[in-house]
């Protein structure tokens, strides 16, 4: 069982990764926020297998948490991205530094 | 009868707001009747209440309106106190000011500001009625401000004028630089005697001061900054010629016949403090015995004709702090009495040349109006003759007199204070008739326009009148006389002691003094009418021009007051006039601009920076906690 | 209760203000005088009455007393309270709350419904100051003033209002911070020490602390106070908001607002700290001393109009300082008086400044000048009030300086003897102001009307409280000597305390 651990957080950590470069690298909006959902189940994934490590139900309620957030994110993102294609016509996130200080 | 006392300065006071809430609504026959009736009837009140006073047998009398003021031990009550002393004074300021407020009527007539005129009058007469009856010495302060404020408002009466401004501005603050130090004797006094009732201070002085001991000196001194600005001794002189920038009624009543000399009354009134410090009398005796050889030499240069009077105001006023320098006390109040006398005269009858000569203050553009004004130029004379001690038949020359006689028999007099003094006389006499010489004698040099009608004529006649008897009040005993005004003072300021066989040369002394009087006229004659050429033979020297620029600049004080200390203050209030404290509050908006500009670069907009700067951080932190 | 009234009728009246301004171009000033006269007629009413027979007790002379719970759990009550003192600085405020109004008329034309909300709001906040007995309260009432305030100036002000509210603004609210800790602080020693929680003033007078603890206490509540007297080096945001500010804003910031840093040294440094503040008295007295001479330097070199009044202030409140650290029955009552007269010299100076403003449009002392010809009561006006400010006996404040002279000098004469070096400054700056301003000659380019029957009024009645103040002032010793003694009592005697080294 602690190989599956193990493994399974390897994955997991993997899954990460892969969301964080994809996070940094890409600049296209809808890459960015498809980056950030492999990222959100890397973090679910961890959350899973520690549940099954421990024999407990926490993990698997900590990633129905997780699915809910990435909902809520995903259609707040994506409204995000339609305003952005709207207004500036484009959907290069460096193309937007409006904020800058 | 006595009660009517509180009426002489409530009456000048009461016209001073009649004719102030009028704002100028009242028409000049109004303004005049109430500007010169109230300062009348307060004559008529000081005349009711020494009268009472003398049916009492002259004993002091105190009358309280109501307590000021009281704060813990500090209980100042508005109450006024009549001595002999204060008694000398009320009837000058009464007399002199209601003759002079009279002649204003006409003289001021053409003016603008009539009713503001007699308003500031009012207040000044007000205020220093309440200076010299005043029973304690904050009232005192409250007289001593108020008529520095008269004094101020009227020099710079005619305010279009910026340079009347200037001299009016000049004239308050280098009184008011005397006036902290007076305010800090007081501070010293309340708080070493516990009280500033005049008569209980010196008392309580009296019982607990050794005399010649530290606080009696102390409080001698700072007291004495007071009456020197006020009464333009050295070093703050410089104020009174530019004073004169005033209408010429103004110079006659404050800055000759009343506030210049408070400052000698409040040493005489004081007289008790001052003996208990023998080291500030002598500095009274030196300073006085300086300002009066400095500024007669400064009017023998003078061109303008009332810059001449005022230097010898000044140098009149040197002779008073003289006597009371030397423990002569009642000598200088009877010098003050004639001296406001004859030289209210003066200036009033050289308000009635300049009005004749449309505004001409130069004598050198005047000349032989001895014809055509007959009666100033008598007047003049005789006020002249009073201010150079014209023997026997002047007052003048009684008081001054008695000045040099006390300087030299003084047990704290002594050879060089009388030496001073008697230079002093010569001098007077030579500035003296070198004015009138050139004011009414030799040729005519303009047309003269308004001769003084009856309003100015009846003040000059009387003040005349009283400059030639004012003396029989007191002839000294060598001439025959009784001496009555010192011995009616003597209540109040004790007779001087004599030095040890001094009454046998005193027929030496008297013949000494009418000697260098009577030089200084002869001389002034010989230099200014018969050889005017010398004169100019000296001038043309360059030492003889230098002097007399010297001299003509008032022995350039002036130049280091004003080009060094005014002009210090001044210079840094202006460059700092951005406050460089601000500087240090603007210093710490700037440090954090700074701090804005430096963390400002990582702001820089992109999503996907803020993204890596989150990762890095996290990171970081996991490292930090996990794996060190 | 009728502490708390005065209060509530300054809030609703602002409200109400706020609500009638649509009705009439007037209607808004109105009911603020409406308000004003109103708690007036309260005060005056206590000073004629129950002022009159206060008895010193051991905590003080208050003849108010109210108080409600409002967070008991933190020991915080809505407690005020009244004595002398509190009732003439609140006389004070509601006669210069009058006077704004009134001097306000023609000047604000925008916002008018707004502007008098703010204005009494302040005005409540002042009174809150001035009653508050419980240290969170007093907080409380610290802010509720500061806000109103920094709105009157940063809506209705001159050229650079924006950069002058937000000075303001800081400097208030962060000394106002560190006087909050302070009290923080005190309450939780007070409850380490005894077990209760309490914000209460009265229970924390005599608080035990260390000497250290004391000292940075004390200097907390310091910061507060002295940047709001202000004391030098402080003052640098007066400047700024004084001549910035409307009229109104001008006349309650140097008039009332200035006087809370002064009351609360008097109500809280001392009987809270009486030994640290005696320790700190001699610098506290040599800043004073800098700040009348500094203050007064600074006005002479001043161009602009308001600019150089505002200096003023500094020099003024510098003999306030001065007196309040003397702290001996002369000294304090010299600093009252100077507080009241001061309050009444330097508003009416800012109103005759804003009435200047408003008939030439500008404040720059050198495009002035000869106003004494086309403006005779307006120059005499402005002559009576400038040497009523370079303290002039007869007027009130000679009074205050006088005695916080005597007083002080009986503390440390060195410093007190320095400060009357204060009277020749004064005497160059007022001359020069009058000078510039209303001799020299005359200038026919512009039309000055001159004061119109609302607006002499206004300065005649300040006129004649100054007079009274500097002739008869026993009428406000009296009315303050109660509390004095009261305070002294509280400073000198609890046992717990040593006497003053």
């Amino acid at each position: 069982m602690a190989s599956v651990l193990s493994e399974g957080l390897a994955v997991s950590a993997l899954l990460f990764a892969i969301g964080l470069v994809g996070l940094l690298a890409r600049r296209n909006v809808i890459m960015v926020l498809v980056a950030i959902e492999i990222m959100l189940n890397a973090a679910g994934l961890a959350f899973i297998v520690a549940g099954a490590r421990w024999g407990q139900a926490d993990g698997q309620i900590m990633f129905i948490l997780i699915l809910a957030l990435a909902a809520a994110e995903v259609s707040v993102g994506l409204a995000l991205v339609l305003q952005m294609d709207r207004r500036h016509a484009t959907l290069d996130v460096d193309a937007l530094s409006d904020l800058k200080g | 009868m006595r009660d009517a006392l509180v009426l002489v300065p409530a009456l000048p006071l009461a016209g001073f707001l009649i004719l102030f809430l009028s704002m100028g609504a009242l028409k000049r026959g109004a303004v005049a009747w109430i500007g010169v009736g109230s300062v009348g009837l307060a004559l008529v009140a000081a005349v009711v209440a020494a009268t009472g006073f003398w049916r009492h047998g002259a004993a002091p009398y105190t009358q309280t309106l109501y307590t000021w003021l009281s704060v813990a031990a500090f209980v100042p009550r508005v109450r006024f106190y009549l001595d002999g002393l204060s008694l000398v004074a009320m009837g000058v300021v009464t007399g002199v000011g209601f003759l002079i407020h009279l002649y204003s009527a006409e003289f001021m007539i053409d003016d603008e500001g009539y009713s503001r005129f007699f308003a500031y009058m009012n207040l000044f007469v007000a205020a220093m009625l309440i200076l010299v009856l005043a029973d304690n010495l904050l009232l005192l302060l409250l007289g001593w401000e108020g008529v520095g404020l008269a004094s101020y408002l009227l020099i710079g009466f005619w305010y279009g004028e910026s340079l009347n401004g200037l001299a009016a501005r000049k004239a308050f603050i280098m009184t008011r630089l005397g006036d902290v130090a007076f305010v800090i004797g007081l501070l010293v006094l309340f708080n070493r005697l516990g009280t500033l009732n005049i008569q209980d201070l010196v008392r309580n002085a009296q019982a607990v001061w050794v005399p010649g001991s530290f606080w009696p000196t102390l409080a001698g001194a700072l007291l004495l900054g007071g009456a020197l600005g006020k009464s333009a001794q050295l070093p703050l002189q410089t104020w009174l010629p530019d004073a004169m920038a005033g209408p010429t009624p103004v110079s006659a009543l404050i800055h000759a016949a009343t506030m210049v000399t408070a400052g000698v009354y409040l040493v005489a009134r004081l007289h008790g403090l001052y003996a208990l410090a023998p080291a500030i009398e002598r500095l009274i005796a030196v300073i006085g015995a300086v300002t009066l050889l400095l500024s007669a030499f400064a009017a023998l240069v003078q061109s303008d004709i009332k810059r001449v009077l005022a230097y010898s105001t000044m140098s009149q006023i040197g002779y008073m702090f003289l006597a009371n320098g030397v423990g002569a006390w009642s000598a200088a109040i009877f010098h003050f009495m004639i001296h406001a006398f004859f030289k209210a005269l003066l200036f009033l009858a050289a308000g009635a040349v300049i009005q004749a000569l449309h505004d001409e203050h130069d004598i050198g553009r005047m000349g032989g109006l001895r014809r055509q004004m007959p009666f100033t130029f008598w007047s003049f004379l005789i006020g002249g003759a009073a201010l150079s001690a014209f023997p026997f038949i002047t007052a003048g020359f009684y008081s001054k007199d008695l000045i040099l006689w006390d300087a030299f028999a003084s047990p704290l007099g002594g050879p060089a204070f009388w030496a001073a003094g008697l230079l002093g006389a010569f001098l007077t006499g030579l500035y003296t008739f070198r004015l009138i010489i050139r004011v009414f004698l030799g040729p005519a040099k303009s047309k003269i326009g308004r001769r003084p009608g009856w309003l100015m004529a009846v003040p000059i006649g009387v003040l005349a009148l009283l400059s030639v008897v004012g003396g029989l009040l007191n002839i000294p005993s060598l001439f025959g006389g009784g001496a009555q005004f010192t011995h009616f003072l003597a209540q109040v300021l004790p007779a001087q002691a004599l030095r040890p066989g001094v009454r046998a040369i005193e027929p030496d002394l008297e013949t000494a003094a009418i000697g260098a009087s009577l030089g200084g006229i002869f001389l002034a004659f010989l230099l200014f009418l018969h050889a005017p050429q010398w004169v100019e033979k000296v001038k043309s020297t360059v030492a003889g021009a230098a002097l007399a620029r010297w001299w003509g600049a008032g022995w350039g004080f002036d130049r280091l007051y004003e080009g060094v200390v005014a002009r210090a203050y001044a210079g840094w209030a202006r460059a700092n006039r951005d406050d460089f404290v601000d500087a240090g509050v603007d210093g710490v908006v700037e440090g954090n601009r700074l701090l804005h500009q430096l963390l400002r670069w990582t702001q820089t907009g992109h999503v996907r920076w803020y993204a890596m700067a989150i990762a890095l951080g996290a990171m970081g932190w996991f490292w930090l906690a996990v794996l060190s | 209760m009728i502490a708390l009234w005065l209060i509530v009728i300054m809030l609703v009246g602002g409200i109400a203000a706020w609500l009638v301004a649509p009705l009439h171009r007037h209607a808004s000033a109105w009911v603020a005088i409406a308000a004003l006269a109103t708690d007036f007629a309260l005060a005056l009413g206590l000073a004629v009455g129950p002022a009159r027979t206060a008895a010193v007790t051991r905590i003080g002379a208050f003849f108010v007393n109210v108080a409600f719970p409002w967070i008991p759990r933190f020991g915080i009550s809505f407690h005020l309270a009244m004595d002398g003192l509190s009732l003439v600085m609140i006389l004070l405020t509601l006669f210069l709350g009058l006077v704004s109004v009134l001097v306000s008329w023609r000047e604000i034309t925008e916002r008018i419904g707004f502007f008098h909300f703010n204005l009494l709001w302040t005005m409540a906040g002042v009174l809150g100051v001035f009653l508050a007995v419980d240290l969170f309260l007093f907080a409380f009432f610290w802010e509720v003033m500061l806000v109103p305030m920094y709105f009157i100036i940063a809506l209705w002000g001159h050229e650079h209002r924006i950069v002058a509210a937000i000075k303001f603004f800081i400097f208030t609210q962060v000394s106002g911070l560190i006087m909050m800790v302070a009290i923080v602080g005190l309450v939780l020693a007070h409850w380490r020490a005894t077990g209760t929680l309490t914000f209460d003033y009265f229970a924390l007078l005599g608080t035990p602390l260390s000497r250290s603890a004391a000292t940075w206490l004390m200097l907390g509540f310091l910061a507060a106070f002295l940047v709001k007297l202000p004391a030098v080096p402080f003052h640098t945001w007066l400047p700024d908001a004084h001549t910035e500010a409307p009229t109104a804003g001008s006349v309650i910031l140097a008039g009332v607002l200035l006087k809370t840093g002064a009351y609360g040294l008097l109500r809280f440094v001392f009987p809270l700290f009486p030994d640290a503040a005696f320790r700190f008295a001699p610098i506290a007295m040599a800043l004073g001393v800098v700040g009348i001479l500094y203050g007064a330097v600074q006005a002479f070199g001043q161009t602009d109009l308001k600019r150089l009044v505002a200096y003023t202030s500094v020099s003024h409140l510098g003999f306030v300082l001065l007196g309040v650290f003397a702290w001996n029955e002369l000294a304090l009552q010299g600093a009252v008086t100077q507080m009241i007269a001061h309050g009444l010299s330097t508003g009416a100076l800012f109103a005759l400044a804003g009435l200047l403003q408003e008939r030439i449009h500008t404040r720059e002392m050198p495009r002035m000048g000869g106003f004494w010809a086309m403006a005779p009561r307006m120059g005499a006006m402005g002559l009576f009030f400038a040497i009523a400010s370079l303290g002039l006996p007869g007027l009130g404040n000679f009074i205050g300086e006088f005695l916080v002279l005597l007083g002080a000098y009986q503390a440390n004469a060195w410093l007190a003897a320095i400060a009357a070096f204060g009277l020749v400054a004064s005497a160059a700056y007022a001359l020069l102001l009058v000078q510039r301003v209303f001799h020299g000659p005359r200038r026919p380019e512009l039309a000055l009307p001159d004061l119109a029957p609302r607006e002499l009024a206004v300065l005649g009645a300040m006129l004649v409280f100054l007079v009274w103040i500097g002739v008869y002032p026993q009428s406000l010793v009296d009315t303050v000597r109660p509390a004095i003694l009261g305070m002294q009592h509280l400073v000198v005697s609890p046992p717990l305390l040593g006497r003053r080294g």
